[in-house]
């Protein structure tokens, strides 16, 4: 039985490994041909302002420095067999490898994100829950509708509301960035980054609660239609402790998986909540990167963002299996 | 003395026929049934004619847009919701129809246990499975992982680890082999000669036939008839009501004589006799009114023709 669980995640995982194996090599592949065709001159990106005094040799020069002299596929394999090597490139406009600023954007993103992930998954399920038992109540109408509202509220709004109510006319938080201007990296206190991080933060939660409280809302009301729900009621049992047994776990587990799923909403609103909060983040250096043709730092983010969602859809995977008896002792995955 | 008494039950549906129009469906209509002490009775009804609703409605468990009427009294003493709550496990078990009453993500051994009232629900779990014939590990298993018999089984055992005095078996038998309806009936039996009391409510007559002391005959949301066992035999002259007899006549045993025509819809009843359609000495009169249930050589009938 053991072996035969090791057998099943061996494969498991190997599946796992193919499949982003390849998914890679195709996002790479296809970011790659788009960067390249788009109107963006890395040149031009690259000299900025001083294009005028720049003359057509030195254009060469720098084209040839760069590699971008050299037919597209040898470009391509160029970068991809650096890019194997674990060399990323260096960006364009910050003069630095592009692993190192992944890195250290990573770090400013993953606290954002990790606090918004776990306020919007614990506040969602409880808004869904709530709604579901009090369905059809006033209650149940004023989350719904404001899980429907928020759904079609786009981040950059949101942000910007934010940022009006509670830094520009209440004055609690910061206007932007992730520290305080003007203040030397190591002066800067974890009282300070968190006082910055606290709106980009309740941007993204707030956001982040209407997916999941719909989704926990619907799939408790049909738990609670269900009939092993009107069985354990036959046996006596009611209200909450009824709630405990056998709602809770069958409504978890969609919920966690889902929370698990939504890691690319995550990075998709954290890019938009990054911009409008100034967040030194990778949200708001993918934007940077993308508008100023930094093709080194853009694809490493592209590659870095799939990688991101892709263990998002991972991890989802794995708790599923690992909580659900169904897929764990039956069906192989 | 009875246990369980209901009488004048009916059951509606309030539905939306379009977005404004709503129109009332009637389930069940002016049912009567009595449940004595030491007692099996079978209620016995074609599939899908509402039969699981009177468990549902004896137990208070009805879904929300159902509108009940009729009452129910369990020892003399007329439920009211609240008392019907506090009735269901202890002393009121249900036996439900499938597998997917259990509830998907917990092993069955620990659902047995939680309806255990009294004593040590280990072993008490652990007895029942052996009784019927469950080996040691299925108790560690899920409801997915079990087969359509082993899940009935359970099911069954969720009653008998109750300690309940009236069990509501909810068509208990299908999909079971011979030797475990026998031993799931043979259950039923020793439970009724305890003192306790069994509602069977299925659409397998012969099986029916096979415990039960009492049957109520089932038709279009009704009882037609409540006769005792003994009444089903020879070419069921013993019988009061036409559709008892047919139905009895139907059985491939004896003579396998088909009822023409087909049980009325609830939307679609007939103003009379709910079996006139189909009756062959039906008359004017019938079609005029619902019969009462009347008593009738030990039993009871709703037909104004049979004497
Ligand atoms: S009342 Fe009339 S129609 Fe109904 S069963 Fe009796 S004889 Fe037949």
């Amino acid at each position: 039985m053991n072996k035969r669980m090791l057998q099943k995640t061996g494969t498991f995982l190997l599946l796992k490994s193919i499949r982003m194996a390849t998914l890679l090599i195709a996002i790479c592949f296809i970011s790659f041909l788009l960067i390249k065709n788009s109107p963006i001159d890395p040149i031009r990106a690259y000299i900025g302002a001083d294009m005028l005094k720049v003359g057509p040799e030195q254009r060469e020069k720098i084209a040839a420095y760069w590699g971008l002299d050299e037919p597209l596929m040898v470009q391509f394999f160029n970068w991809g067999s650096s890019l194997l090597a674990g060399d990323l490139g260096t960006s364009m406009i910050f003069r630095r490898p592009v692993s190192e600023i992944i890195q250290e954007r990573f770090m400013n993103s993953l606290i954002l994100m990790i606090t918004a992930w776990v306020i919007s998954g614990v506040l969602g399920f409880v808004l869904g829950v709530v709604a579901a038992m009090k369905k059809g109540t006033w209650i149940d109408r004023i989350i719904k509708w404001y899980c429907f509202t928020l759904a079609s509220t786009p981040t950059f709004w949101m942000g910007l509301l934010t940022l009006i109510v509670f830094a520009v006319w209440l004055g609690w938080f910061p206007v932007g960035l992730g520290v305080p201007a003007g203040v030397l990296a190591q002066d800067v206190t974890l009282a300070e980054r968190i006082h910055h991080l606290i709106l980009p933060a309740l941007t993204l939660s707030i956001l982040g609660v209407a997916n999941v409280a719909l989704h926990t809302r619907q799939k408790l009301i049909d738990v609670l239609a269900s009939d092993y729900v009107l069985f354990a009621r036959a046996k006596g049992e009611k209200g909450f402790p009824l709630f405990w047994k056998h709602g809770l776990r069958n409504v978890a587990l969609p919920a966690i998986t889902l929370q698990f799923a939504a890691f690319s909403e995550l990075f998709g609103g954290a890019v938009l909540a990054e911009q409008v909060f100034s967040y030194p983040g990778l949200g708001q250096a993918t934007v940077e990167a993308g508008l100023r043709g930094d093709v080194p730092l853009l694809l490493g983010l592209v590659i870095f963002s799939t990688l991101f969602v892709f263990v998002g859809n991972l991890l989802a995977d794995i708790v599923t299996y690992l909580v659900d008896p169904r897929t764990r002792e039956g069906k192989s995955l | 003395m009875p246990i369980l008494e209901v009488e004048d039950l009916s059951i509606s549906f309030k539905q939306y026929t379009s977005k404004w129009q709503q129109e009332t469906l009637t389930v069940i209509s002016g049912l009567d049934v009595v449940l004595e002490e030491g007692e099996i009775l079978a209620v016995v009804g074609a599939s899908g004619s509402g039969k699981s609703l009177l468990a549902h409605a004896i137990l208070g468990i009805l879904p929300g847009n159902a509108i009940q009427s009729g009452t129910i009294k369990y020892k003399g003493e007329t439920l009211t919701s609240a008392r019907q709550e506090e009735l269901r496990g202890s002393e009121i078990s249900l036996i439900p129809q499938s597998v997917n009453y259990l509830d998907p993500l917990m092993r069955v051994g620990k659902q047995v246990r939680a309806s255990a009232k009294s004593g040590d629900p280990v072993t008490l779990q652990r007895d029942v499975f052996e009784q019927l014939h469950l080996q040691e590990g299925v108790e560690n298993l899920y409801p997915f992982q079990l087969s359509g018999g082993m899940a009935r089984r359970t099911l069954l055992s969720t009653a008998m680890v109750s300690g309940a005095k009236v069990i509501i078996a909810d068509e208990p038998t299908p999909g079971l082999d011979p030797v475990v309806i026998k031993e799931a009936l043979k259950n039923f039996r020793a439970f009724a000669d305890q003192g306790c009391a069994v509602m069977l409510i299925t659409h397998d007559i012969e099986s029916a036939l096979t415990i039960a002391d009492k049957i109520a005959v089932f038709y279009a949301g009704t009882t037609m008839e409540i006769a005792p066992v003994e009444n089903f035999k020879g070419k069921g002259e013993a019988l009061r009501h036409p559709y008892s007899k047919a139905l009895w006549n139907a059985l491939p045993q004896n003579g396998f004589t088909p009822i023409p025509g087909s049980q009325p819809q609830s939307n679609a009843l007939p103003p009379g006799c709910l079996f006139a359609p189909r009756c062959p000495i039906a008359t004017p009169a019938c079609g005029e009114a619902r019969p009462e249930m009347r008593e009738l050589r030990d039993g009871k009938v709703r037909c104004i023709h049979e004497d």
